[in-house]
């Protein structure tokens, strides 16, 4: 299962910018690489992260097989209303994995 | 380069039985106490800034796996280590502070990741996990990360002493096609650069840590093979005795330097 560390501050004045980090455990294989007999190691990676607040989309990362594993992923958004932050990271085989946090704006 | 530190040669006017037994390791180290620095003090500000931030530090993602793991009942005891040693955050302090420790049995200094696997062993009845594996580091860097900002502190005592000293004359010992010692760069020229990249002291005060390079945590046992392969010598297989002796003298060499696991470096 994959890990994530979400830091949001738990309450913010409206109005006010406030910074979102994330942080992803993920090996993000380029597909470029071999192993020691040679083989290329097949692409492993997040191609996309999304985060919503509210149901409202207000962040979107396509990423690339250049980026290193456990993709930290930082932006800024402005407190608006209090609710709910859902941050979604999709990739390679299947992969998926989301996180949700609540904030309190007054 | 003198063949013992300038404090031991300024201290021969005590007399020298003294000396052979106990004063080569009590003043050992080439750098004065008071200049040493940490590996942190050579990163730049953004690798530091990634280490002060725990939503930031990669390693912290292992911490939440090795958590997991401390409460995971395994073996054919079905025993978690949280039954026997409860909550980690009160029984596991400061211990990785102190360790490499002698072992009870066996008479022989152990790492924390030899430690947890004695554990599993003897009170699980379960599997050692591998070294350097995803599982060990994690449970390692879960113990590590109790300790943080506690000083350093290995036994110096009659258990420890002859390890120590062959710790100690691992750490000055040429070796390798390039005929290095690790005294050579890490007490003589830390602060020079090597291949563009600042060479740091050489204290262990963040294992297991989130290398940059490595893209993924490692122990000190994963750091020293890179130094022996970079000085060409023949790298010991995981586990080896002459890696905990070495890190037990690195430790000795750190005292009462603050812990910072987990760390990150580049």
């Amino acid at each position: 299962m994959a890990r994530a560390l979400i830091n949001v501050p738990a309450s913010a004045k409206r109005g006010e910018v406030m910074e979102i980090k994330t942080l992803i455990s993920h090996p993000m294989e380029p597909g470029y690489r071999t192993n020691s007999t040679g083989e290329i190691l097949p692409r492993d990676t997040i191609n996309l992260f999304v985060c919503t607040y509210n149901g409202e989309e207000i962040f979107r990362a396509e990423l690339s097989p250049a980026i290193a594993a456990n993709p930290f992923i930082a932006f800024s958004t402005v407190a608006t209303a209090s609710g709910k932050l859902e941050f979604k990271w999709t990739g390679d085989n299947g992969f998926s994995a989301t996180e949700s946090v609540a904030i309190t704006v007054e | 380069m003198s063949l013992w530190p300038r404090s031991f040669v300024l201290s021969c006017g005590v007399p020298l039985f003294g000396a052979v037994v106990s004063v080569s390791l009590a003043i050992g180290g080439e750098i004065p106490l008071s200049e040493r620095m940490s590996g942190y003090d050579f990163m730049s500000r953004g690798t530091q800034a990634m280490q002060d931030d725990d939503s930031a530090n990669p390693a912290m993602l292992s911490v939440l796996d090795g958590e997991a793991l401390w409460n995971a009942a395994d073996g054919a005891t079905s025993k978690s280590c949280a039954d026997c040693h409860g909550d980690a955050r009160l029984s596991m302090k400061g211990v990785a502070a102190r360790y490499p420790a002698i072992d009870r049995a066996g008479s022989r200094p152990v790492d924390i990741a030899t430690r947890v696997n004695i554990c599993r062993a003897e009170q699980q009845k379960a599997n050692p996990l591998p070294l350097e594996g995803k599982k060990l580091l994690a449970i390692s860097s879960y113990i590590g990360l109790q300790s943080r900002g506690m000083p350093i502190g290995v036994a110096i005592d009659e258990g420890t002493r002859p390890f120590l000293q062959s710790g100690r004359e691992m750490f000055f010992q040429r070796q390798g096609q390039l005929n290095l010692s690790c005294a050579q760069c890490h007490d003589d020229n830390w602060g020079q650069k090597l291949s563009g990249a600042p060479i740091p002291q050489g204290h262990p005060t963040g294992y297991p840590l989130y290398r940059l390079e490595w893209q993924s945590l490692g122990s000190i046992q994963r750091r020293l093979r890179n130094c022996l392969i970079g000085m060409r010598a023949e790298p010991y297989p995981y586990g080896a005795q002459e890696y905990v002796v070495l890190e037990l003298y690195l430790m000795w060499r750190a005292r009462g330097m603050k812990m910072e696991s987990p760390a990150v470096r580049p």
